[in-house]
């Protein structure tokens, strides 16, 4: 990996990072622009293929940057774009969260803190459905949703149950 | 399944290790796990902590996971917490993505691979959407906060708003509606 590329990354990603409330994910254009449009690093259509193996994969999905660091400079980029997307976010998380603790308890804190909850959950509920889309090409993965939503809901089994399920489902038929 | 049982509280290695396992089998995003693991399986936190700590992650810039995990990383273990948990989190299925990015570069798509990941991703989006179900069972909100997480809901979930707008369009409608609701019991 180059200096330059090294610098790319890092002020491009870092720069992301700053804007993107409501998740990493939701910068995802942003990251076009980056990594397509001004440094053509790869083509639309392998930028869409790497976000979809980093969303297949477990794990936190802002690590599609880490894939995109290791398409142009290899484990040294991969880890830089992701220290580059994470770090400043988390400092100021980390100060915040020192905020919070001393505030503990004052009412206005509580309130915005219950009212950010339906949020939270409806966009919980909003990557459901996107995934859902994402997936339901035909009846099986629609039905495989389906049942697995109503398991999680239901019954207080691990979830890794649904996942197995689903990956010998895949196997077999997908 | 009483909330007034005492909570245990997480060593140092059991916050590593959780948060580790979280990043691991975290298909589909973590924040669904991450209830789970914490909230039924360890119950570190009641459901209601976890949704007020998961929404101020959300409006926070940054990955919401990752302000998550910082903040109940400091909860319990101060600037030690707050590296551990997300560097665990991070640090899995970083070395996992990296195995599969060289696999990519060497073979291309493996079908094999692809259709164990299509089946699981269907599976994984049924159990996100499960999650937000059942939050909403547990927390019972009372109808103007609902009405709030259901917009959140269709407005990024069907028409696909951006994320910036939903989280900050709606705070103001969800802080109005808790300060109305905990006013008037």
């Amino acid at each position: 990996m180059t200096a330059t590329v090294f610098w790319q990354l890092v002020l491009g990603f870092g720069a992301i990072s700053l804007v993107s409330v409501g998740g990493g994910i939701a910068v995802l254009p942003e990251m076009h622009r980056l990594v397509v449009e001004v440094h053509g690093w790869m083509d639309s259509a392998d930028f869409a293929r790497r976000f979809a193996l980093a969303q297949a994969a477990p794990g936190p999905n802002v690590l599609v940057v880490g894939l995109f660091g290791w398409h142009v400079g290899g484990i040294a980029g991969m880890l830089t774009a992701v220290i580059a997307m994470t770090l400043p976010t988390s400092l100021m998380a980390f100060g915040f969260s020192r905020l919070r603790t001393r505030l503990a308890g004052r009412m206005w804190l509580k309130t915005i803190e219950r009212g950010l909850v339906p949020i939270a959950v409806g966009l919980i509920g909003a990557s459901g459905l996107i995934l859902a889309r994402g997936t339901a090409e035909w009846w099986l993965p629609m039905l495989l949703t389906a049942c697995s939503a109503v398991f999680v809901w239901r019954t207080d089994y691990s979830p890794l149950w649904v996942l197995g399920a689903g990956a010998l489902v895949g196997l077999a038929f997908l | 399944m009483t909330d007034s049982a005492p909570r245990p509280v997480p060593t140092l290695l059991d916050l590593f290790l959780t948060y580790g396992k979280i990043g691991l089998i975290g298909f589909g995003g973590i924040n669904a796990w991450a209830r789970r693991v914490l909230v039924e399986e360890k119950r570190w936190l009641t459901d209601q902590e976890y949704a007020e700590t998961l929404g101020l992650g959300q409006v926070l810039p940054g990955p919401n996971a990752l302000n998550a995990a910082i903040m109940v990383g400091d909860r319990f273990h101060g600037t030690a917490g707050a590296i551990a948990a997300p560097g665990a989190m991070f640090g899995g299925p970083l070395i996992l993505l990296a195995g599969l990015a060289m696999l990519y570069d060497a073979y291309g798509e493996v079908p094999t691979v692809r259709a164990v990941l299509a089946g699981v991703g269907a599976a994984a989006a049924g159990m996100v959407l499960g999650t937000a179900a059942k939050m909403t069972q547990k927390l019972k909100p009372p109808p103007a906060l609902l009405a709030v997480g259901l917009t959140a809901l269709v407005a990024a979930g069907l028409f696909r708003v951006p994320l910036p707008w939903v989280v900050l369009g709606l705070a103001p409608f969800g802080i109005a509606a808790a300060w109305r609701a905990m006013r008037a019991p």
